[in-house]
C-alpha cells in the first residue's frame, strides 16, 4: 500500500541527503567540543591558580586572616558530615515515595496532585528551600526557646539531640534533604518504570505479593538507574551554599563536627568568601578549594559508580 | 593615675590573665561581611589562646545578623551601619539588651581608572551628578565642559549592600535616588577588573580593595583629600569613613569568655584592623569603646530617643 512518493516533503537527491547528515553531525561536535573547550579553560585556570597552594597543611589547617596559613579543614569536614546526613536521610525517603507512588498507590487525582507537586518542586529555586529549613529545622516554628532548648541526651556524645535544631549539621543536612528529593524521586520513578512490565506480572503470577516482587525484583533491576539519579542529586547538594547561609551555616570555625548538633560550615560558603576578598593571596586559595571540591565531588560520583557496576545484574 | 592609664592596664592585665587557657563554652557571632575579615583577625588570635572556647562566625550580612541577633540567637552581631529603630524594637520585644562597641572604620573609595588624567579630584556635588538620578551627568563634559565628551561608566556595588547605602546617603541623602544604569555587582573584585578595564569608568567601594589594587586603579580626591590610613583615622576624609561596629548581648556579656572575647577584640583592634585592609580608630575612641564596655552601656548612640538616626559625623557623635 505504501508508496514512497506519498511521504510528504520535496524529494531530495542522495548527496544532498548526504551532505545534510554530515552537517548536523558536524554541528553535534561543534556543541560538544565547546562545551568541553568552556570545562577545561575554566579547570586549567582553576588548576593554574590554585595547585601550588594544595598541601596536607592546606587540608589540615583551619581558617586564618593570613592566606598563607589558611586550609579547609573546617569546611572540609563540614562538607562531609552535610552531605552525608542529607544522603542517608534522602535516599531513603525518595526512593520510597518512588516505590509508593509508582508500585503501590492507586492512580487517582490525589496521587495525580502529588505527582505533579513534586515534578514543579524540583523548579523551586534552592534559596526557599533554606528559608523553610530556618523555619522548620533550625526554630521548628518557634516551639522550642533557641536561648533555652530542650536538650536529648550529653552535649558530648555522638548521640547528642537538642531542640530546635538551630544552626546545626542536622538542621542543614534536612534541608539540602528537601533540595534533593524531588530530583531523587523523579529519577527513580523514571528508573522504577523502565523495569519491564512482564517481571511483575511474572512474579505476580507465581504467587507472589507485591511486596515481595518489588523488594526481590523491580527495586534490584531499577537500582543502577536510580544511583545515577541520585549521584547528579548529591552531587548537587555538595555544591549548594544559598540554602546553608540562610539556615545559619558559620562561616568561621575552629573545630570539625563532633555530632548532629555541631556548628559547621561548608566548601562552597569558604570558597565564595575567598574569591570576594581584597587581596589576591585569598583568591589563589579560593582555586586550591574547588579543586578539593571537585575532588571530593569525584571521590563520591566514583563511590556510586562502583557500586552501580557492582548491582549490575542481567535481568534473568 | 588617669582613667585613661588605669583601664587600659587593667586590659592589659586581663588580657595576660587569659594566657592560661581555662575558658570553655560557645560564642556565636554573625553578621556582616565586610566586618567579617577582622572578626575572623580577632578569632584566630582569641583562638589561640583558649582553644576550648568553640568561636563561630557567620557572614549572613548585617540585616540578617541582627535579625538572629534580636532573636537571641547569637552572642556578637557584627554590623557595618548602627541597628535601625525598627530592629531595637524587635530586640525588646524579645527582651534582648545589648551593648555597641565601634571596632574600626572601613573607608570608602571612589575610583577611576588610571588613564584618566582629568577626574582625580572630584567634590561631593561632582559626584552627586554622577550618581544621582536627577539631572544625571551622562558624559564627562557634562561634568566638567574642559572634560571628554566620553559616557561615563559608572561601576557600583550591589544596591542591597551596606557599602551602597552608606555611599549614597553621604552623597545624594537620605531620600536620594542612584541612577538605574549602573553595572552592579555584589562582589567587589569586578568592580576593580571592570573600572581597571575601562578608561571612562568610575566607582566605589571598600578602601581594601583599593589598597589592594593600586596599580590598577587611580583613587579619586575627594574635596582635595585622597583616601589614607592617615586621612581616614584623622577624619579628613570624613564624608567616606564610615564605622564598623559590633553588638554584644548584655546577657551573654556577663558570660567569661564572652567578655574575655570583647576585651580581647578591644585591645587587638587598633593592630588587627589595619592587618586585613582597614582603617583604626584614634586612641581617644578606642578609650571611650573601652570605657563603654566596661560600664556596660546598653543603647546606641545613633538614634534619638524620639526615634531618629542621629545625622552628624560618627567620630563627633560617638561618646
Amino acid at each position: 500500500m505504501s508508496d514512497i512518493s506519498s511521504i510528504p516533503g520535496t524529494p531530495v537527491s542522495p548527496a544532498r541527503l548526504l551532505l545534510r547528515n554530515r552537517a548536523f553531525l558536524a554541528l553535534c561536535l561543534l556543541a560538544t567540543t565547546s562545551a568541553v573547550v568552556v570545562l577545561c579553560v575554566l579547570l586549567m585556570s582553576v588548576a593554574f591558580d590554585g595547585w601550588d597552594r594544595l598541601s596536607w597543611d592546606f587540608l589540615d589547617s583551619f581558617a586564618s586572616r593570613k592566606p598563607d596559613k589558611a586550609g579547609i579543614k573546617a569546611a572540609l569536614f563540614g562538607s562531609l558530615w552535610v552531605v552525608v546526613t542529607c544522603a542517608l536521610t534522602a535516599i531513603p525517603i525518595g526512593v520510597g515515595t518512588a516505590l509508593y507512588l509508582e508500585e503501590f498507590a492507586p492512580k487517582n487525582r490525589l496521587t495525580r496532585f502529588i505527582q505533579l507537586n513534586i515534578t514543579n518542586l524540583a523548579g523551586v529555586p534552592s534559596i526557599v528551600y533554606g528559608i523553610i529549613g530556618l523555619t522548620a529545622f533550625s526554630r521548628m516554628f518557634g516551639l522550642f526557646r533557641s536561648d533555652d532548648p530542650v536538650v536529648l541526651g550529653n552535649s558530648e556524645s555522638f548521640w547528642f539531640l537538642q531542640l530546635p535544631f538551630g544552626p546545626s549539621v542536622l538542621a542543614a543536612g534536612l534541608t539540602l534533604m528537601l533540595v534533593i528529593l524531588p530530583m531523587i524521586i523523579v529519577s527513580s520513578q523514571e528508573a522504577i518504570r523502565s523495569v519491564p512490565g512482564t517481571i511483575r506480572q511474572g512474579s505476580l503470577a507465581m504467587g507472589a505479593t507485591t511486596w515481595q516482587t518489588v523488594w526481590r525484583l523491580t527495586l534490584p533491576a531499577a537500582i543502577p538507574t536510580i544511583l545515577t539519579g541520585t549521584i547528579l542529586a548529591i552531587s548537587r547538594a555538595i555544591g549548594e551554599a544559598a540554602p546553608l547561609l540562610v539556615v545559619g551555616a558559620a562561616l568561621l570555625i575552629f573545630r570539625t563536627p563532633e555530632n548532629l548538633m555541631s556548628s559547621f560550615t561548608v566548601l562552597p560558603l569558604q570558597i565564595f568568601n575567598w574569591a570576594g576578598r581584597p587581596q589576591a593571596g585569598f583568591h589563589s586559595i579560593a582555586a586550591a578549594a574547588i579543586l578539593v571540591q571537585l575532588g571530593l565531588l569525584i571521590v563520591f560520583n566514583g563511590t556510586a559508580v562502583a557500586l552501580r557496576l557492582r548491582l549490575q545484574k542481567p535481568l534473568q | 593615675m588617669h582613667p585613661m592609664t588605669a583601664l587600659l592596664s587593667t586590659l592589659a592585665i586581663a588580657t595576660t590573665a587569659l594566657a592560661l587557657g581555662d575558658l570553655k563554652g560557645n560564642i556565636r557571632i554573625d553578621g556582616s561581611s565586610t566586618v567579617f575579615p577582622i572578626t575572623e583577625a580577632v578569632a584566630e588570635e582569641f583562638a589561640a589562646e583558649q582553644p576550648n572556647v568553640n568561636v563561630t562566625v557567620g557572614v549572613s550580612g548585617t540585616g540578617g545578623g541582627f535579625k538572629r541577633f534580636c532573636a537571641g540567637e547569637i552572642d556578637i552581631a557584627d554590623a557595618s551601619r548602627p541597628i535601625k529603630p525598627s530592629e531595637m524594637q524587635l530586640a525588646a520585644k524579645n527582651g534582648i539588651e545589648f551593648i555597641e562597641i565601634p571596632v574600626a572604620y572601613d573607608g570608602l573609595t571612589v575610583v577611576v581608572n588610571t588613564q584618566n588624567t582629568w577626574a582625580t579630584d572630584l567634590t561631593v556635588d561632582n559626584l552627586k551628578r554622577i550618581f544621582s538620578t536627577e539631572n544625571t551627568a551622562k558624559t564627562w563634559r557634562d561634568v566638567n565642559p574642559a572634560w571628554p565628551a566620553e559616557p561615563i561608566l559608572v561601576y557600583s556595588p550591589g544596591t542591597d549592600s551596606g557599602t551602597f547605602d552608606y555611599f549614597k546617603e553621604v552623597v545624594l541623602g537620605r531620600d536620594g535616588k542612584a541612577r538605574s544604569d549602573m553595572s552592579v555587582s555584589e562582589d567587589d573584585n569586578a568592580l576593580v577588573l571592570g573600572v581597571s578595564g575601562n578608561k571612562y569608568a568610575i566607582g566605589f567601594f571598600g578602601c581594601a580593595y583599593y589598597f589592594e589594587n593600586t596599580d590598577k586603579l587611580t583613587a579619586v580626591k575627594v574635596n582635595g583629600v585622597s583616601p589614607s590610613v592617615a586621612t581616614i583615622e584623622n577624619g579628613t576624609y570624613a564624608p567616606f569613613s564610615r564605622p564598623l561596629f559590633i553588638y554584644v548581648n548584655a546577657k551573654a556579656a556577663s558570660q567569661p569568655q564572652v567578655k574575655a572575647f570583647v576585651d580581647f577584640y578591644l585591645a587587638q583592634a587598633p593592630e588587627l584592623a589595619g592587618e586585613v585592609g582597614y582603617v583604626k580608630f584614634p586612641a581617644a575612641l578606642y578609650g571611650k569603646a573601652a570605657k563603654n564596655w566596661t560600664a556596660g552601656r546598653k543603647g546606641t548612640q545613633f538614634t534619638t530617643t524620639a526615634g531618629e538616626s542621629v545625622t552628624t559625623p560618627f567620630a563627633t557623635t560617638y561618646q
